[in-house]
């Protein structure tokens, strides 16, 4: 295991080495706080002082006629409100919004430090930091089904699909049970954390590739090289449009599953 | 070249460490209070208050729209009545023209005849005059001459007189159209 992950074109090809970091306190290391403080925490938190400034600065003094920043802020906050909240929850979706465009900022963010210089890795390949979203969703929408509907009221309607035939119950209920009240949160925290594990990957293997490519002894692979970062350039672009569309998914992802919660019985 | 094997089975990554778990919960937790409490509920009252402001606006727009169709009404209907009016004034002036312009004729014709009677008239006087001096020149021409071709004065004899007279009323008495024109 490499000590030195971060070092240029230290390793190829990358492994999981490539995801994990030291402590950015020698004191730490080897200890069971290794991981307190380390690029991607540093990351997280940059994430969150990022966020809390700049909402706080935009809406510092908001006006009728908003300013630039306001109205960015406001774009946001309406693109998930009108397009995430009235479409999918409806009308009583408007009280989630501030929750939803929270969680959809902070996963957008986090996701886009996987392209961005110097940070170059999205906190969301740990799975840490996924499983704690996906796992604040899941009690959400838990404890929204049991205020609505009751304990039984909810299990009852998590379990059993409307108008399923009694004889189909015992096969339904496990299936139920297990897509609805243990699959949703492990996929939705695995899907966002291998999207992003995997575009670091690809960034690594081409960009590295390119590396190992242009330092080969056979001189007439080097100008592959050239390829494999121009490819890399390419998977970069990709990599934008994934972690927008997977900040997207993992907020319409939540808001299906509010919906479902606080619907009324079918 | 330097290359390692992943380390055996990489199912490590799917174990989150702990500490990164705290620091996701406190982060998320952080963003979310702030962001929760001081932004976002202050965005709802902003756009409730542009809403407010639309309908107000709208309001406003339609109460001006209205008085100004009021407005246009009264515009109309005062222009319609200047219009009467303006007519009205017109016709009485055409009217008011025709009546002194007849007026003016018919004073002209009088002063026409007034004058044209006025000259007969003189002529009438001036012809009596005349025809006076006439007759009395003619009486003694005619006596003159009467005197001559008899050859002796008859001027003493009253009846001569009476004679000459009678002989001109007896013109007078003629038809008109013999002896005045």
């Amino acid at each position: 295991m490499s000590g030195q992950p971060t070092v240029f074109a230290a390793e190829f090809p990358p492994g999981t080495d490539s995801f994990e970091f030291d402590s950015l306190i020698p004191a730490l290391r080897d200890t069971a706080a290794a991981t307190l403080v380390t690029k991607i925490t540093l990351l997280v938190w940059i994430a969150v002082a990022a966020l809390i400034i700049f909402f706080l600065v935009a809406y510092r003094d908001p006006k009728i006629v908003p300013t630039r920043a306001q109205w960015m802020a406001e774009s946001l906050y309406g693109a998930i409100r009108d397009g995430v909240c009235r479409e999918v929850i409806g009308r009583e979706g408007v009280r989630f919004a501030p929750y939803l465009t929270t969680l959809f900022c902070f996963i957008l963010l986090t996701n886009l430090f996987g392209i961005i210089p110097f940070a170059q890795i999205s906190p969301n390949s740990h799975i840490a930091f996924p499983a704690v979203l996906a796992v604040i969703t899941y009690v959400v929408y838990i404890w929204l089904g049991i205020k609505k509907h009751g304990f039984f009221g909810y299990l009852k309607m998590s379990t059993i699909p409307p108008g399923t035939p009694i004889l189909l119950l015992p096969i339904m209920i496990p299936i139920e049970f297990i897509q609805n009240l243990i699959m949703r949160p492990v996929t939705l925290a695995v899907r966002l954390f291998a999207n992003m594990f995997a575009g670091h990957m690809v960034l690594l293997v081409f960009i590295l590739g390119g590396v190992a490519l242009f330092e080969a002894e056979n001189f007439l692979l080097r100008p592959v090289s050239l390829l494999s970062w121009a490819t890399a350039i390419a998977m970069t672009f990709f990599e934008l449009v994934v972690q927008i569309l997977q900040a997207y998914v993992f907020t319409l992802l939540t808001a299906t599953y509010i919906q479902s919660s606080i619907a009324e019985e079918h | 070249m330097r290359t390692y094997a992943a380390e055996e089975g990489g199912g490590h990554i799917l174990l989150p460490p702990l500490a990164e778990i705290i620091v996701g919960l406190v982060a998320f937790g952080l963003v979310c209070f702030v962001l929760m409490k001081f932004v976002f509920p202050r965005m709802e009252q902003t756009f409730q208050a542009r809403v407010e402001a639309i309908e107000g606006g709208l309001k406003r727009a339609e109460e001006a729209q209205a008085e100004a169709n009021r407005l246009l009404e009264q515009y109309r209907a005062q222009l319609a009545e200047a219009r009467t009016e303006a007519a009205r004034i017109r016709d009485e002036a055409r009217a008011e023209a025709a009546a002194i312009r007849d007026d003016m004729l018919a004073k002209a014709a009088e002063e026409r005849d007034r004058i044209i009677a006025a000259g007969r008239e003189q002529l009438a006087a001036e012809r009596q005059t005349l025809i006076r001096e006439l007759r009395a020149e003619i009486g003694s021409l005619a006596v003159e001459l009467a005197g001559r071709i008899v050859g002796e004065s008859l001027e003493e004899e009253a009846r001569r007189r009476g004679t000459v007279d009678r002989f001109l009323a007896e013109l007078d008495a003629q038809p008109a159209g013999s002896g005045g024109r």
